[in-house]
């Protein structure tokens, strides 16, 4: 009897990995592999004569969502606002130490913070869309910035930026309506839309879901999971179940320190520091 | 602390310490069936063995008990760090507790057809081997309950003079049967008695491993082989 398939070349070391093969292939969320984004080195920063962050040094890596959690006053959203210098417009605000994002000292002479606030995006607690329509919120940004030559550059654009932030099937029939019309779920995706039109690098999300609906706060994770394999991404939150599920490291502040760094796995399993622990069990003071 | 951030509550607290009290009696309960079969053993007492086969359904009905606890704290508390490593072992623990107990009863059931025959010889090693394997379980739950790393270490150490105990009763009989073949099934029972007590000693290395794990987040499985620590080195 003829073997059907003589001739064929498939070996059974090709078409069957070992187990031994595939049990080294269990691979681990937030590889410490990846390469530095965002570098911080001994940060401090001051509301005038108050402390706010303590020489603060992390390493955000590219590709990756990294959270940031600690209880309220903490630092945790100053830390977040240094990375894009929105602090510089409070009075008495002053900053030491040194942030780099793919080498260029972001406090460096010269920087244009126009420009960092491109490369560098940023997503309110509380969506903040303009009284604008749909489409004109998230063009905005790219006619300041020059970013398209012609409509339908522009078009292209506002479509693409939709379809990223997975609100484009429920308003592409409505663009020109008022944005102030959507729900509080679309809203928040509009103003990551608009974040995300003039191609940023690094997306900060300041506690983006906390005034949203399980549902649409299930969206938004969901998001910030997709957007990760383009985006670096840094989140502050006070919901850690949902530091959990969506970052691959965590990063825990306290009285303006960072307390502990580390793999999302295991800051939630097994932390090093006694305050990660009492944090993340709820049995802080 | 913020108000949107999860407190431990009284609530909570309660219920984890539930747990242990309940993986507690249950394990109490297993190390007294392993006694009593080869108690039923020693003294030849069909009835007691007879009992031990009876005494598994508590132990059974506390296996799910503390399952469905597992499973709701999990589901309702989302637990974290030590809190989660104290649940998640506690499933784990409970299964190790349930096997331990259906030994007893395969103790028990080889003892039943050992005693339709005259003794081998006079039983040394098994009841040695019954006594350190209790002594590993006590200790194996009393390291979990106390979180206690040192008496964990020391339970994982024991199980070695177990194995060699195994071995030695195998060997034993093995000569027996060889010079008389008539003595088999007898000696092919306490050989199934020694497996059994050695494989007691094994759950209870595995409980000693959780308790370790509980207190230090270190996962010495396996012999800790590499990319078993949750914590990063």
């Amino acid at each position: 009897m003829t073997n059907p398939n003589e001739g064929t070349t498939v070996t059974s070391k090709t078409a069957i990995p070992s187990l031994a093969d595939v049990a080294q292939q269990g691979t681990e969320r937030g590889s410490a592999d990846a390469p530095t984004k965002v570098d911080v080195t001994e940060l401090s920063f001051f509301y005038g004569q108050k402390q706010a962050l303590e020489q603060v040094t992390i390493a955000i890596p590219v590709n990756q969502v990294t959270a940031l959690i600690g209880p309220s006053g903490c630092g945790k959203s100053t830390f977040l606002r240094t990375l894009n210098r929105m602090n510089d417009i409070i009075p008495g605000a002053r900053v030491e130490g040194k942030v780099s994002i793919d080498g260029d000292d972001i406090y460096g002479f010269g920087t244009d913070v126009v420009e960092l606030r491109r490369r560098v995006g940023m997503v309110f607690q509380k969506s903040n869309p303009f009284p604008k329509s749909i489409y004109d919120n998230v063009a905005y940004g790219l006619r300041i910035n020059g970013m398209a030559e012609s409509h339908s550059e522009l078009d292209d654009r506002v479509e693409s930026s939709l379809k990223a932030a997975a609100l484009w099937e429920e308003v592409s029939d409505r663009l020109r309506e008022s944005a102030l019309a959507l729900s509080g779920g679309q809203q928040q995706r509009l103003c990551i839309a608009r974040a995300l039109a003039v191609q940023p690098e690094v997306l900060l999300m300041d506690e983006p879901a906390s005034a949203l609906d399980p549902i649409a706060t299930q969206r938004i994770e969901e998001l910030v999971y997709q957007l990760k394999s383009e985006y670096t991404i840094v989140i502050v939150t006070h919901n850690m179940q949902q530091a959990a599920r969506v970052s691959d490291r965590t990063a825990v502040f306290w009285l303006g320190k960072l307390v502990e760094y580390g793999r999302t796995s295991q800051i939630f399993t097994a932390p090093t520091e006694k305050l990660t622990e009492d944090y993340v069990t709820g049995r802080f003071g | 602390m913020t108000d949107t951030a999860p407190r431990a509550s009284r609530h909570f607290e309660e219920e984890l310490e539930h747990l242990k009290e309940r993986l507690l009696v249950m394990a109490g309960g297993a190390e007294e069936q392993v006694r009593a079969a080869v108690q039923s053993l020693v003294d030849r007492d069909y009835a007691l063995a007879e009992r031990v086969l009876a005494g598994d359904a508590p132990i059974n009905q506390l296996h799910l008990e503390i399952d469905e606890r597992c499973f709701q704290l999990l589901a309702l508390q989302q637990p974290m760090a030590t809190d989660l490593r104290v649940v998640v072992s506690g499933v784990k623990i409970n299964s190790d507790l349930e096997r331990i107990g259906d030994f007893a009863v395969n103790i028990a059931e080889a003892t039943l057809g050992y005693l339709e025959h005259p003794a081998v010889k006079p039983l040394i090693d098994i009841p040695r081997m019954a006594e350190i394997a209790q002594g590993m379980l006590r200790d194996a739950l009393n390291a979990y309950v106390r979180q206690d790393m040192a008496l964990a270490q020391e339970v994982l150490d024991r199980d070695d003079s177990l194995d060699h105990l195994k071995d030695q009763v195998f060997r034993e009989l093995l000569s027996f049967m060889l010079s008389d073949p008539s003595v088999t099934e007898q000696s092919l029972g306490l050989i199934l008695i020694s497996r059994h007590l050695e494989r007691i000693g094994d759950h209870a290395t595995n409980i000693a491993e959780e308790a370790i794990f509980i207190v230090s987040g270190l996962d010495v499985r396996h012999h800790g082989q590499e990319g078993n620590a949750v914590r990063e080195s």
